[in-house]
């Protein structure tokens, strides 16, 4: 029984997201195959191959594989099907565009956002925004998963010496063409693998006081985020979304300022070790769920946290 | 162009959903049921498409029981043409309900069709992604933005690290995010105009689709609960408590 993992990757380096994965496929076989479908992905293939506990990198390079087209994608993985027990991907926005698509040609269920695996069959996912956990058994022969990348440790990207195997790309399907791609550039960690992430809400009052956070996050070498209420108010941009409908994240520390606690907003950081809440309502919901809470005025409690974090 | 969009009868997003005592399945009864808010995203694209002149056919799909007519009405009022329910008292999964779109598309032959990105009930985030590989078209997930083209549609698509722009062929299969749009709300004229608008009903039988659903609930738990910790004064004392007792900074 073998294992097939979709990489995630940029073609020059692997996605931490892709290590996650490996572990969560650790835990249904010690027969691990990555696919690596890029365009000139040799260096992410040979990064695939260091990752401790897999035994084989699919490598196939395509041009139109360079942006990984769910439409080119899939048939890539349904190809390769046959002879695994178990495909898996992360689950964020490659993985929940593509894996859909290769269980439909496969005719299989998919199992999504899976946070822990019961057995071969049987998988424990969230559902209802999180408020009801689900274990769910597949009758299906070949078992489509996409995996929560916070549930599982990142597999130790050194170690391992899988060999390398080419895959013939099939071309491009002419279905969809990339056009381009505006990217959020930061020099702060990702939002999903921080283990600090200070978040901010409605209560900002406007993109530029966001500032502030961002002062406070890099003292920490943390990542900064937002409730859906400031990303919708237009304060910042919408992949710094944290919840239902955003990024899900369970960072060492979670510290949420201005932001009401919104069940949706819940769902997407409960799972975080420390949870801290600073809110000038001292019945906001957020302090319900927060280890340490404090009752004040952002704008003078952050500047306060500011020069605390000097000190030490 | 003629548009399909397919909306689902959820339990409201406001309603604090609980699993059922014995682990079952979750409490649905007398629980106020309402459109999956992404599928009002999915329709509020649609009639604004036809607003704009770009689309002169919105037909609204909804799959499940009876009472699904209620969400279908909801979608008439909000501006889709006309409704058909495809009615069955099983349960319905995504692959099931890709299948059956599918069968309800080669009847209608839309160049469109939209839905919204995910479910706020099972949370799969499959079900358009399906039924595009069942059809054999492109796909748009997760769209911010879309724009009609010649015999193409540019959609903007919410990524992990911000915006991607794909061009699709057409005929595809859009799924809405968020972002798309915000949906009116319904005028009672228009509710009172929906019921006259026409409602078809199939059955699965029908379209000859076997709906055999493939994942087995074995059981629904409440998640752990985290308890509410303490108050502190003020910076300096939290700072303190972070570093020596939780010791995260």
């Amino acid at each position: 029984m073998s294992v097939l993992v979709l990489a995630e990757h940029d073609n020059a380096e692997l996605r931490e997201a892709t290590l996650n994965a490996v572990t969560a496929a650790a835990q249904l076989s010690d027969d691990i195959h990555v696919l690596v479908a890029g365009s000139g992905c040799a260096q992410a293939a040979d990064a695939a191959s260091k990752v401790a506990g897999v035994t084989k990198v699919w490598l196939s390079d395509d041009p139109a594989y360079a942006h990984q087209l769910a439409e080119n994608l899939a048939p890539v993985m349904v190809d390769l099907a046959s002879g695994y027990s178990h495909l898996l991907a992360a689950a964020n926005a490659t993985g929940k565009n593509v894996m859909p698509r290769v269980a439909a040609l496969l005719d299989v269920a998919q199992v999504s956002d899976v946070i822990a695996i019961e057995s071969d069959d049987t998988f424990v996912r969230p559902i209802y925004a999180g408020n009801v956990i689900a274990t769910v058994q597949t009758i299906d022969p070949i078992k489509v998963v996409t995996v929560r990348t916070t549930a599982f440790e990142p597999a130790a990207p050194e170690g391992g010496a899988a060999s390398i195997e080419a895959l013939p790309g099939a071309g491009d399907m002419g279905f969809s063409t990339f056009v381009g791609e505006d990217l959020t550039k930061s020099d702060r960690p990702e939002l999903v693998s921080a283990d600090i992430v200070v978040s901010g809400g409605r209560g900002m009052g406007n993109g530029e006081n966001f500032a502030l956070l961002e002062d406070v996050a890099d003292k920490l070498g943390a990542a900064v985020g937002a409730s859906r209420a400031a990303v919708d108010a237009g304060f910042v941009p919408n992949n710094y979304q944290v919840g239902q409908t955003g990024k899900v994240v369970a960072p060492q520390l979670y510290i949420a300022v201005g932001i009401s606690g919104a069940i949706q907003h819940l769902a997407g950081m409960k799972d975080s070790k420390v949870i801290v809440a600073i809110n000038k309502d001292e019945e906001a919901p957020i302090f319900q769920v927060a280890d340490y809470g404090i009752v004040g005025d952002l704008f003078q409690v952050i500047p306060e946290l500011s020069a605390e974090l000097d000190k030490i | 162009m003629k548009i399909l969009v397919a909306v689902k009868r959820v339990v409201d997003y406001n309603v604090k959903v609980r699993p059922k005592a014995d682990g079952s399945g979750v409490e649905t009864a007398n629980v106020k049921m309402s459109m999956n808010p992404f599928d009002e995203i999915a329709i509020e694209e649609a009639v604004r498409l036809q607003e704009a002149g770009k689309a002169q056919e919105i037909v609204a799909v909804s799959l499940g029981v009876s009472q699904c007519q209620d969400t279908l009405r909801t979608a008439l009022a909000m501006g889709a043409d006309r409704a058909i329910l495809v009615e069955t008292d099983q349960e319905l999964q995504p692959l099931a309900v890709a299948k059956l779109l599918k069968a309800v598309a080669e009847r209608e032959q839309p160049d469109l069709i939209i839905v919204g990105k995910q479910a706020i009930d099972d949370d799969s985030n499959q079900t358009g992604q399906m039924l595009s590989a069942l059809l054999g078209w492109s796909q748009g997930t997760f769209a911010c933005r879309v724009e009609v083209g010649d015999g193409t549609l540019q959609v903007g698509r919410e990524v992990d690290g911000g915006i991607q722009t794909v061009t699709l062929k057409m005929p595809t299969v859009v799924t809405a995010d968020l972002r798309l749009n915000e949906p009116r709300y319904v005028k009672l004229p228009n509710i009172m105009k929906a019921k006259k608008k026409p409602l078809d009903k199939l059955t699965p039988e029908e379209l000859g689709v076997d709906i055999t659903p493939r994942l087995k609930l074995v059981k629904a738990v409440e998640p752990p609960s985290r308890k509410a910790g303490i108050k502190v004064a003020d910076a300096a004392e939290l700072v303190n408590k972070l570093k020596n007792e939780a010791q995260v900074i």
